[in-house]
């Protein structure tokens, strides 16, 4: 189920993020935010394979379905950064990746 | 028949074996039981597994009971660690009669119990001891007669069955021996049993987890079943293997809790990891009735025991968390209803425990290495430990209440009874529950503990921001305490670290925290400054907003002295966006109007009410323009618009657009030094020193993301832009102040205060730096023509412009104008000046003319005003050759004396003359005829009247108009043509002085505006000299000339006049006969190739000097086509022998040219006499004028002027037949 989703830039702002449950938005934001911790662990780690991609995720989050959808929204962010008109660093603001982000939502939760 | 103690329920832990059920002589058993138990494990065997799983090297341990019939296992038993492997019968008999009588009876009893439980895996086992031999010496049969009785009794076809041991009690070799080979006997058919047995087990267990989703089954039963196989695995210490087992369940079960839901009551007493097999969970587990919780607990606590043997005790943190995770959340998918507090418990329970359990085996070194796992669990204990707290009422200053103390109650009721195994210890995870719960003091003690235990922790591995998080929690703790002074460190650096990564919402969230903590701590000045941020923060409500923003209010509306003032950032009070300058060139001279407009982007939700805003301002005088309005501020798009880019207010993301600067590019050009050939072309950027800065090093943008507000440092400077009481409304407003403009030099503006009651806001610094120009002015006069161009001959319009700059035009100023012959102002009635500013006003204006001067008196006019008006002026045509080649004049003398300046201006204008005027002598035989041509070369149309020609010298002469209109239209660019024929009494003069006159006005004016035209031009050598008279002559016999055939051209040459007396002496010589002749030289050229002239083309001829003299020349010619053609043209040139002295200049125009030069030459070689003409005449000697003046002796050749000969063949035209008569016509189109 997931819940939250989020995009980070490089420099560990948020490009997008979006939860389902509104009322938890805060929270999951601080989620987010303090989880860019393991994150960052993991990739100043070198040499790790592709199937630790799951172990970048909060315990909270289901790891078994993350990884078939980090796909699935990597292919939706590639094309937000292929648009032209996209400044690379600013907020995502595509009506398209929305879509795709609430069809993921749906879908599992 | 004796038998071994059945194993202990449970089962010896790491104790290897495989279960044995004995039979036969149960003290003989006994006597060799130590040694058999002991050697049995000695040696490993090789486990071969179904399911292609690998083998593996096991040792066999093995516990022997004495058999009994209700031991064996009955259908459908699961258990396996008590599971009889392998069935012995132990026999010293070596007596026939003892064997058949007793011993034989009794194993075929044992095999049929044994054959009735399906089990077919037994050994019978003889043991041969000297002893027996020698005790019953009557009946000995050879060993191997009982042997063999007993192999053919029972072991048909399966000798292997029974084994014989031999002195098992001696140490002897033939002992030994005998030993190992019942030692790998018995391994062998215990591991074939364990094989077989553990793969039914196997089989049956998967038989029975496919049942799971039939009704009636139980998770429990299953339960007990796997665990079975787990612990045999762990009998035989493939702890791996056993850990499968449990991973399994645990997935299974999660499984099940997912499709089915288990639940029930339970307590929360935690994980116990203390036992190897927790009995009591196990039995609740047997019998059913376990709870999740339980389930759980058990699974994991076997799981762990199972990692730890492994030494992967890390894994046992990472499994734990998970697991905490898990549990709340399937108590939460289930729905199972349960105390509040109680799953914290749990799970603060459980962490500790797990954090004990992984200390107990590692030293602390390890531990500090390996922090990263467990500081998880740390953390999960203290935020649940936080919850607990604010449950029971102890995160708080005041004692908790009645309430809270019953909770508490309830809570610890739910944990039970210690547990034996902690009941001693001084630190358990039960004692620190209880006793954190049992007051605020300890509570605070353990909670702060377990805090700084964590932040430590996740410090020490680099996470930084789980160890803020927890450093946030920690501030809310205190906040609750009322403690805000501890809170606020942690607070700020939790907001540091969020506004640096741009999070707006834990921006928000932490801000609001920090407006609680900064108000509670008194701190005005702060708090302000962040209420301020709060009321701009668009992730609040507005209900929120306007509470912070009235909080801002409410303090500047307090009142107090002086030194109460608040001074705030202003970027988050409201934000400058943009800066426009009226006029848009920010420059204006001293003492005008310049408005200087701001945007101001209000973020406060309500619309504020500011007493002053206020802009300070630095003067700078040595820039300051004194020169003038050229230096204009140059903007690129907008001209006096500037625009504030603003990082974005409270927490946006650092937006790469604002954050870098705009490139800077420019052309570069690489030239080759030699020719200056392009050799390539390019773009440079010119500021790639600031583009190229990393971005992500540099500091995040200042004022409004500052945790704390910056120091704003107030420079009061001496002049300041100022605008009372205007009133803020939320978003965009626009304020206009008028600029001091007073005395001239550069403003630079440099600060922005906007005062509410005790509160200012400040911009300490406004970038991109905005400056305006004020500059000083020299009056300054420009004079041009109102229209281009300016036509001589008649009035024209001249703009004189005054920008009267700083210089005030008083009464009885005037202009001095220096008069000039060429150029007379016009006197004019009624002129009026036009003053503007840009207003217009109007004045009259006096002109007075003097002989020398026009004075034009000025009205009064105040600074930086434009003083206009016209005046006429004329400029006079010069007639006569002072007129310029391109009918331009310049008009540079007249002189200007202002009353501001001691010098004069000097006034040059440029004037066209309206006409092109040309004049030619044309002649007919004697008659001669002046021509003119007035070519109009203005763009203005005129008309011309009074067009005469008037001759100055010779008063007999008369000058008769061929012309018949009076008044002729010249439009624009076109021509008109006068004529004139010229008749005389006596002589005509050889030299006629003229002069053309015409009347011109633009089309459609009064006779009034008629201004006079001269022309004057001479003529010389009027006169008609020479006739010259061409005939073409048919071939003999022909009536027409043919093309192609030779035909005669006769030139007759014939003399009009007596020579005059000038001519005598120039150009005559005395023949030898006392005759005067003159040297003439003609010339037959053809130019458009009609003719091909055969022979000689040229020749001299000597003309007496007298009247009617005549000369033929007879020239062949052949024409070249058919048709009408035109003669060939025929020159006559003076020939001037080269002792003439030089006297006529010739025109540079009739110069010999080069064709006609050759053709000269071969006229001379025929002459045969002018050797010296022909070595000079490639030197072009002939015009050139050099030599004539120095008089170098060479003859020459001169043209005639216009008139002086005349020819009655030009023109002319000969029909010419084709050479044959055919049908071809040949067309020549040129």
């Amino acid at each position: 189920m997931a819940v939250c989703i989020a995009v980070i830039a490089k420099e560990n702002y948020p490009l997008y993020i979006r939860s389902v449950p509104t009322q938890n938005e805060l929270k999951f934001h601080y989620t987010v935010h303090t989880s860019l911790d393991v994150v960052e662990e993991k990739i100043s780690a070198v040499g790790k394979s592709l199937g630790d991609q799951r172990e970048l995720y909060l315990g909270l989050l289901y790891p078994t379905e993350d990884y078939k959808m980090f796909r699935k929204l990597h292919n939706s962010f590639t094309d937000v950064m292929c648009n032209p008109f996209h400044n690379p660093g600013d907020p995502i603001q595509s009506k398209a990746f929305d879509g795709i982000v609430s069809g993921m939502m749906v879908q599992t939760g | 028949e004796s038998v071994l103690a059945k194993p202990q329920h449970p089962l010896l832990h790491s104790q290897r074996f495989s279960a044995s059920p004995c039979a036969g002589d149960q003290s003989l058993f006994t006597s060799l039981y130590t040694s058999l138990a002991q050697q049995l494990p000695r040696e490993p065997m090789e486990w071969r597994r179904t399911y292609g799983r690998a083998p593996k090297m096991i040792h066999l341990e093995a516990n022997f009971v004495q058999f009994k019939e209700e031991l064996l296992p009955k259908e459908g038993n699961k258990a396996l660690l008590t599971f009889p492997f392998l069935h012995i019968y132990w026999t010293d008999c070596c007596d026939t009669e003892v064997y058949k009588s007793l011993v034989k009876e009794d194993m075929l009893r044992w095999q049929n119990s044994l054959r009735a439980h399906g089990s077919a895996d037994w050994v019978i086992i003889v043991v041969e001891t000297n002893d027996n031999k020698k005790k019953n010496k009557t009946n000995i049969l050879p060993r191997s007669s009982i042997v063999d009785k007993i192999r053919s009794d029972f072991c048909n076809k399966q000798n292997d069955r029974c084994v014989v041991l031999s002195d098992p009690l001696k140490d002897s070799s033939r002992s030994q021996e005998s030993w190992n080979s019942l030692l790998l006997k018995l391994r062998t058919l215990l591991l074939m049993s364990f094989t077989k047995n553990l793969g039914r087990f196997e089989d049956d267990m998967r038989t029975l987890r496919e049942k799971r989703t039939q009704p009636g089954w139980s998770f429990c039963e299953y339960f007990m079943v796997q665990e079975e196989l787990a612990f045999v695995f762990e009998m035989l210490q493939q702890f791996e293997d056993a850990l499968v087992q449990y991973d399994e369940l645990d997935a299974l079960f999660t499984q099940y809790v997912l499709n089915f839901g288990a639940g029930g009551n339970f307590g929360w007493s935690g994980l116990l990891l203390r036992r190897p097999i927790d009995m009591e969970k196990r039995d609740g587990i047997q019998r059913g009735e376990a709870s999740l919780l339980d389930l759980r607990s058990y699974l994991f606590s076997r799981q762990c025991t199972l990692l730890i043997f492994l030494q992967r005790p890390w894994e046992v943190t990472q499994r734990a968390l998970e697991l905490l995770h898990n549990c709340v959340q399937e108590l939460r998918l289930l729905e199972v209803s349960v105390l509040e507090g109680a799953l914290d418990c749990w799970v603060f329970l459980s962490c500790l425990e797990v954090l004990h359990r992984i200390e107990g085996c590692c030293d602390q070194a390890q531990l500090a290495a390996n922090c990263s796992h467990t500081v998880g669990l740390w953390a999960y204990a203290t935020d649940k430990l936080k919850s607990l707290g604010e449950l029971c009422g102890l995160v708080s200053e005041k004692e908790p209440t009645s309430e809270d103390l019953n909770r508490t109650v309830d809570l610890l009721a739910g944990l039970g009874d210690e547990r034996p195994e902690t009941v001693n210890s001084l630190q358990s995870p039960y004692k620190k529950l209880k006793e954190a719960l049992s007051s605020v003091e300890a509570f605070e003690r353990h909670y702060l503990e377990l805090s700084h235990a964590a932040m430590e922790m996740y410090r020490a591995i680099g996470r930084l921001r789980s160890a803020r998080l927890v450093g946030k929690s920690l501030a809310e703790f205190y906040m609750r305490k009322a403690d805000p002074e501890r809170a606020e460190t942690f607070l700020q650096e939790a907001l540091k670290s969020y506004v640096s990564e741009g999070w707006s919402l834990p921006v928000t969230h932490t801000r609001k925290q920090i407006a609680a903590c900064q108000k509670l701590l008194g701190r005005t000045e702060d708090y302000l400054q962040t209420s301020a941020l709060l009321a701009g923060d668009v992730n609040l409500t507005t209900e929120e907003r306007k509470h912070f923003c009235q909080e801002i209010l409410t303090f500047a509306g307090k009142s107090g002295d002086q030194s109460q003032k608040v001074t705030l950032s202003m970027g988050v009070f409201t934000q400058l966006t943009r800066l426009q300058f009226r006029p848009a060139t920010a420059s204006v001279h001293s003492g005008a109007v310049l408005q200087v407009e701001l945007t101001l982007r209000c973020l406060m939700p309500v619309s504020v009410h500011i007493q002053q805003l206020a802009a300070s301002i630095h003067f700078d005088l040595e820039r300051g323009g004194t020169n003038g309005r050229s230096k204009g501020t140059q903007r690129q798009t907008n001209p006096g618009t500037v625009e504030f880019h603003q990082s974005n207010s409270s927490a946006g993301p650092p937006s790469s657009s604002a954050a870098g600067p705009p490139l800077e590019l420019d052309e570069i050009q690489d030239r080759s030094p030699s020719d200056n050939s392009l050799n390539s072309t390019g773009v440079v950027c010119k500021n790639t020193h600031l583009v190229m800065r990393r971005h992500d090093s540099h500091s995040p943008p200042d004022t409004p993301n500052c945790v704390s507000p910056p120091a704003v440092a107030m420079k009061e400077g001496a002049q300041m832009l100022k605008v009372q009481d205007v009133t803020l409304e939320p978003g965009n407003n626009s304020i206009i102040f008028t600029a001091p403009s007073g005395q001239p030099g550069t403003y630079t503006l440099r600060q922005l205060y906007a005062t509410v009651g005790q509160v200012q806001f400040v911009l300490p610094h406004i970038y991109p730096s905005v400056q305006y120009e004020v500059y000083s002015q020299e009056p300054q006069l420009t004079v041009e023509p109102l229209s281009e161009p300016l036509l001589a001959g008649l009035p024209q319009m001249v703009k004189f412009t005054l920008l009267t700059g700083h210089y005030t035009v008083k009464k009885g100023d005037a202009l001095q104008l220096s008069n000039t012959d060429t150029m007379p102002i016009l006197p004019s009635s009624s002129c009026t000046a036009r003053i503007s500013n840009p207003l217009v006003g109007e004045s009259v204006l006096s002109i007075q003319s003097s002989e020398k001067v026009t004075s034009i008196s000025l009205p009064p006019t105040p600074p930086y005003h434009t003083l206009e008006f016209h005046l006429e002026v004329l400029c006079l045509i010069p007639s006569g050759d002072e007129r310029p080649a391109n009918e331009r004049l310049t008009n540079g003398e007249m002189s200007i004396d202002c009353p501001w300046s001691i010098y004069s201006t000097l006034l040059a204008l440029t004037f066209y003359i309206p006409f092109k005027t040309k004049h030619s002598l044309l002649s007919a035989g004697n008659r001669k005829y002046i021509q003119v041509c007035v070519q109009n070369v203005s763009d203005v149309n005129f008309t011309l009247a009074e067009v005469k020609l008037t001759e100055k010298q010779h008063a007999t002469l008369e000058l008769q108009s061929l012309n018949t209109k009076t008044q002729q239209l010249l439009c624009s660019k076109h021509s008109v043509f006068c004529l004139w024929e010229v008749r005389w009494k006596d002589d005509l003069p050889s030299c006629l002085q003229c002069v053309f006159s015409a009347d011109f006005s633009p089309l459609n004016q009064d006779i009034s505006a008629f201004k006079p035209f001269h022309y004057q031009f001479q003529f010389e050598r009027v006169t008609t000299l020479y006739s010259v008279r061409a005939d073409i002559l048919p071939p003999a016999g022909e009536q027409h000339c043919r093309s192609g055939l030779l035909c005669g051209l006769e030139v007759c040459i014939t003399r009009l006049t007596e020579p005059a007396e000038g001519e005598l002496a120039e150009d005559s010589k005395t023949d030898t006969d006392g005759l005067k002749t003159t040297k003439l030289m003609y010339e037959v050229a053809d130019s458009s190739s009609n003719w091909a002239v055969c022979g000689k083309s040229s020749g001299m001829v000597s003309m007496p000097m007298a009247a009617s003299a005549t000369h033929k020349v007879q020239i062949e010619v052949m024409p070249l086509f058919a048709g009408h053609l035109p003669f060939p043209k025929i020159k006559v040139l003076k020939y001037l022998p080269h002792t003439a002295a030089v006297a006529i200049q010739p025109d540079p125009d009739s110069c010999v040219e080069n064709d006609s030069l050759s053709l000269l030459d071969k006229a001379l070689d025929d002459q045969g006499d002018t050797a010296s003409i022909r070595s000079r005449g490639s030197v072009h000697s002939v015009g050139s004028g050099d030599q004539q003046q120095k008089g170098v002796a060479m003859p020459r050749l001169e043209p005639f002027s216009p008139g002086q000969v005349f020819n009655h063949s030009y023109t002319q035209q000969v029909l010419v037949l084709p050479a044959t008569d055919d049908h071809i016509m040949e067309v020549n189109a040129t």
